[in-house]
């Protein structure tokens, strides 16, 4: 199934979201042209409710009128689809198994205590802030790992690890600026640095990081609509 | 020395969805038992980010978080069946879906009923009821959530065959109830005694007596 038209392949999201952003990055790599959905914030379309009952959440992909839900799930089906196109996984299980331990990191912990810093304050914002840069540190060990001396968690091009987690680093710079703090630094994630540089230059991914400001200027309409600075998606 | 080993405990039920994979499959393996009181040294090296269990190690590599490591036993042993994920791309998708909406739609739901009273359990049961209806709809016409045989979804959701039971017992209070949830109460019933899965289940009584003692420990903690 190496081409379709770009009807049969939707994803319904909305630009801000990380988990968005991943799906987007993983059609890009397979060269797939796919009709944007964008949802509004603040209301669920019908198309969404139906085809994500269980979650009600973004991104849903509909592929040939069948809906996938929950981002990594649809990353690892994208890539066994379109199986013609550069691999996103790994072929070897083991590094499977480590690229998956490590997206699901990124997920249970490391996202949501990143999140934490805007609504922290004093001390515990500077424990949080501590608990996010440890797995971040975590992250290093294991780029330093996988990478074996090239620019991606996936070696020369960019695999499901570099998506996981390069998803997030729009984010990650926003809560940088928004919380006065430096999550990545040279002293402690160098190879992170360098990383998130190679990664939001990389072809399949320019333009779908939004930019930093944007995502601040959305955050503080958030904190008015919810008074909450990030959903989870 | 055992090429396969995998770390558990006696009663955790994420280990358990291993050790069905490993024995569905017929691969050996050797067991090692930790008491997560005291870890072995051996658990804090094989999986420092959480230390936990499950812990499987192949060839003396490492894999931690059980549904990462039913995919691995998946992909290494691909000519053993049956096979837990099916070929297709999209049923592939679904049953990675079931198993993600069961760690997060079902599993802390029944935990917060087990663990709380009053109010607060009435509160988890209605929520979680209202995510049951899904697994409901999707076992009709089939005798597994994998269909014929038993598959990565039915891994996933293993744990409710045995310790919803317990946890009635424990609480006396039903959770899943046989009108509302016929399909459900069958699959559990057919998944506790299915080949390979009926040998594996930890002694009832034991986990009763751990169960009880541990929801008393959480209750006496609670703020009143």
């Amino acid at each position: 199934m190496a081409n379709s038209s770009s009807t049969d392949v939707k994803v319904l999201g909305a630009w801000p979201s990380p988990f968005v952003i991943r799906v987007r990055i993983a059609l890009n790599i397979k060269s797939v042209k796919y009709e944007f959905l964008e949802e509004t914030l603040g209301s669920k379309s019908q198309l969404l409710l139906q085809s994500n009952p269980v979650y009600k959440k973004i991104p849903v992909l509909i592929h040939g009128g069948k809906s996938i839900s929950e981002s990594l799930i649809i990353v690892q089906y994208i890539d066994e689809v379109w199986n013609s196109g550069p691999s996103i996984l790994h072929s070897d299980p083991y590094d499977r198994a480590i690229e998956r331990f490590w997206a699901a990191y990124v997920d249970d912990k490391l996202f949501p205590s990143m999140k934490l810093i805007n609504t922290a304050q004093g001390e515990e914002k500077a424990a949080i802030v501590e608990q996010a840069i440890e797995g971040l540190v975590l992250l290093e060990e294991a780029f330093q790992k996988s990478s074996k001396g090239k620019a991606f968690f996936g070696g020369d091009r960019i695999g499901f690890l570099d998506i996981a987690f390069g998803s997030m680093l729009g984010w990650l710079r926003a809560i940088e600026k928004m919380g006065g703090v430096k999550l990545l630094d040279e002293a402690k994630t160098p190879g992170l640095v360098q990383w998130a540089e190679c990664f939001c230059a990389d072809g399949a991914v320019k333009g779908i990081i939004p930019d930093t400001e944007k995502l601040v200027e959305f955050a503080k309409i958030l904190v008015k609509m919810k008074g909450a600075p990030l959903g989870k998606n | 020395m055992a090429e396969v080993k995998l770390f558990r405990t006696w009663s955790s039920p994420f280990p358990l969805r291993i050790v069905w994979a490993l024995e569905v499959k017929g691969i050996e393996y050797e067991m090692i038992y930790e008491d997560l009181s005291n870890k072995s040294s051996m658990l804090l090296q094989y999986n420092p980010v959480y230390k936990k269990v499950p812990v499987l190690l192949h060839k003396g590599k490492p894999i931690s978080e059980s549904l990462v490591i039913l995919e691995y036993i998946e992909e290494t042993w691909k000519s053993k069946t049956p096979s837990l994920l099916p070929e297709d791309p999209y049923q592939r998708a679904m049953a990675r879906f079931g198993a993600k909406f069961g760690e997060d739609k079902i599993l802390p739901l029944i935990w917060e009923a087990f663990i709380k009273q009053g109010k607060e359990q009435e509160e988890a049961l209605v929520a979680v009821h209202g995510n049951m209806k899904y697994l409901e709809v999707e076992l009709r016409g089939k005798k597994f959530l994998g269909g014929d045989a038993v598959g990565f979804a039915d891994l996933a959701f293993g744990w409710l065959a045995n310790l919803v039971s317990v946890f009635e017992e424990v609480t006396g209070v039903t959770f899943i109830d046989c009108e509302k949830f016929p399909l459900l109460l069958t699959w559990m019933q057919n998944f506790m005694d299915a080949p390979k899965i009926r040998d594996t289940w930890p002694p009832r009584d034991k986990l009763i007596t751990k169960f009880r003692a541990l929801r008393e420990t959480l209750i006496a903690k609670e703020p009143k």
